[in-house]
């Protein structure tokens, strides 16, 4: 977390964020993730390559609060039999760039390649990720405002993704 | 295996468990029930312009759809007649005048006719000319565009169009008619999920009203237990519209009622279904008035079936505009393509719901997709236990039943999936000998 005024705040600040980030869904920290996000905020993931619209064609993932919430508690239910036993997952991620950083307006935009691997029982698979984030600066603690996971192979055909790339 | 061997494997309240693990049966699967049945192949509007073509599957059959100069949709195999090679293969493209094998130049009408072949000199006097490979690329037996929905049957000769479909074509009436200008367009490109389990499993689950209240409590009853700790809020989070619903009671899903036509075809939400309770989408019903008149337009959105299965292997969701296509590549792996289709002159926010719809529930990143495919898979490793051989279809099975006849009945009846494995046994062995050596009729 981020204390002190923005005058203070660093590039590395922003890229120490992702990196905490990612790791709280490397060790499925999800209420202090849940925690990160701005009410407001989407997590998208595109299906199409490129694609510009993410509400009027098919995405994978187009995610609001509710359903990010939905998504982690359904994770830890009693009858979740998808999650007997649990998926885990690993990512190993390049420095962001940071691409917008405006501490007096409190905005911040990062692009970061990451490899994303998911496995439960006998399966592991590897995705190739390009992670944009959008984060927000509130009460001196950056929060994200907009998430957006592009899959290198988006048009490939997957079996199931049953965590949080 | 000889029909009477496949015959034997369909009771009328059991099936044997090789019909979903035996790799020999998929083989037949594909070289009779694929070859004899339509199959769904693409949406006219993803070829629109002359020479825009889709590769995609017939069973386990290559074919590449194209719009051909006339203006029509052609279905052919997808191999060039010369050596082999496929003449496309990404997913969409627009060929021009002509396709040209990218081996040895050999060119094609996009009817498939044999337009030229380099030094073809070489040629004369070889009997070339007269034989398969010297007329071009294979059409399939026939093609129909039934309102923008194109379907294919390999075999040359068999069951027509209007006779295999029959009664259940009033599905894709009911998807068609919701657009206010009577067409719906492919909006953007399917969802892709691989799954490790016999493709007839997905086609049975789509009229199984007995798993969603158990298989799907994980999703569903959890969405609707946050809703109730945040309060009730209005309006609903979409998720509570579109995932909520598939928690309701036993009574709901055996009042939705189950239909079935001949030929394997049946649909779930006869009286109303889980799509009944939707928010309005402001100007929609102004919009349908203005085509269809109030009372016409009322009828067609007072329509609300849930999941209407075209056997063998798609399944039509019509007040969400969309289409499940269920893609057998083996006795074990089946690819899930989940289309999204545009009602031309609705308001755009009826895509939004249709695609919201689309990556909520059918996704590889889906929730409600992952307490499905755990079914499925379980199933399908679970089928090898020597110890029983039969799989249960009996729910709500009385005496004798007449699948040549349509019928409506209570919503919880598997009737519908033992109308499928009644059309099935008769699709595999309409072109199959029995033991005594005797083909079919």
């Amino acid at each position: 977390m981020i204390e002190g005024n923005a005058a203070m705040i660093t590039r590395d600040d922003v890229i120490d964020f992702i990196y905490a980030e990612t790791r709280m869904l490397d060790e499925g920290r999800y209420s202090e993730w849940l925690d990160l996000w701005l009410p407001d905020a989407v997590y998208w993931m595109p299906l199409d390559y490129k694609q510009a619209d993410p509400v009027n064609a098919t995405s994978f993932l187009y995610e609001d609060n509710f359903m990010l919430r939905l998504r982690v508690e359904r994770l830890n239910g009693e009858r979740t039999f998808s999650q007997k036993p649990k998926s885990r997952c690993n990512h190993v991620i390049q420095r962001p760039f940071v691409d917008v950083f405006d501490p007096e307006a409190g905005k911040f935009q990062t692009v970061t390649n990451m490899h994303y691997v998911e496995t439960r029982l006998d399966e592991q698979q590897l995705l190739a990720l390009t992670v944009t984030h959008d984060l927000a600066l509130v009460d001196g603690a950056f929060r994200i405002a907009g998430k957006k996971v592009e899959l290198l192979n988006c048009d490939a055909a997957f079996g199931n993704i049953q965590l949080l790339p | 295996m000889n029909a009477d061997d496949i015959r034997a494997m369909i009771q009328p309240g059991q099936v044997h468990r090789d019909v979903y693990i035996s790799d020999a049966v998929y083989q037949l699967e594909m070289r009779h029930l694929f070859t004899n049945a339509w199959v769904f192949v693409g949406h006219d509007s993803q070829t629109p312009n002359k020479g825009d073509y889709i590769t995609t599957q017939v069973g386990d059959q290559p074919v590449i759809m194209v719009r051909h100069s006339d203006g029509e949709v052609k279905v052919l195999y997808n191999r060039c007649p010369h050596k082999g090679t496929k003449i496309a293969i990404d997913r969409a493209g627009n060929t021009g005048k002509f396709f040209r094998c990218p081996y040895h130049a050999w060119s094609f009408k996009t009817d498939g006719c044999l337009l030229a072949i380099p030094l073809k000199k070489g040629y004369e006097g070889t009997g070339l000319a007269e034989s398969q490979n010297g007329k071009g690329m294979q059409a399939v037996g026939a093609v129909h565009n039934y309102r923008g929905f194109v379907f294919a049957r390999l075999a040359e000769e068999g069951i027509g169009f209007d006779e295999f479909f029959g009664g259940s074509l009033s599905s894709i009436d009911n998807m068609v008619d919701r657009a206010p200008e009577g067409r719906v367009e492919i909006s953007g490109p399917p969802l892709r999920y691989m799954h490790k389990c016999n493709w007839k499993m997905l086609v049975e689950n789509q009229t199984d009203t007995c798993h969603p209240m158990v298989a799907h409590e994980s999703s569903a009853g959890t969405a609707v237990k946050i809703y109730e700790q945040m309060g009730n809020p209005e309006p609903r989070p979409p998720a509570m519209q579109i995932i909520a619903p598939f928690m309701s009671p036993y009574e709901f899903f055996e009042d939705m009622g189950i239909r079935t036509w001949p030929n394997g075809h049946g649909h779930t939400g006869v009286n109303m279904s889980i799509h009944s309770n939707y928010d309005a989408i402001p100007g929609y019903f102004e919009a349908m008035v203005e085509s269809y008149g109030e009372e016409r337009a009322k009828a067609i959105l007072d329509e609300n079936r849930h999941n209407t299965v075209y056997f063998p292997n798609v399944m039509v969701k019509a007040p969400l505009t969309q289409l499940r296509n269920f893609i057998p590549l083996g006795a074990d792996r089946t690819l899930v393509e989940s289309y999204v289709y545009r009602l031309v002159g609705a308001p755009e926010q009826l895509t939004a719901m249709s695609a919201m719809y689309n990556r909520m529930i059918n996704a590889p990143t889906s929730i409600v997709g992952h307490d499905d495919l755990e079914m499925y898979e379980r199933a399908q490793e679970g089928l090898h236990a020597e110890g029983m051989q039969w799989v249960d279809i009996r729910r709500l099975h009385t005496g004798t039943e007449d699948f040549e006849t349509e019928a409506v009945e209570n919503g919880t009846t598997e009737r519908q999936m033992r109308n499928q494995f009644h059309a099935w046994a008769k699709f595999m062995t309409m072109s199959m000998e029995d033991a005594a050596g005797v083909a079919a009729q």
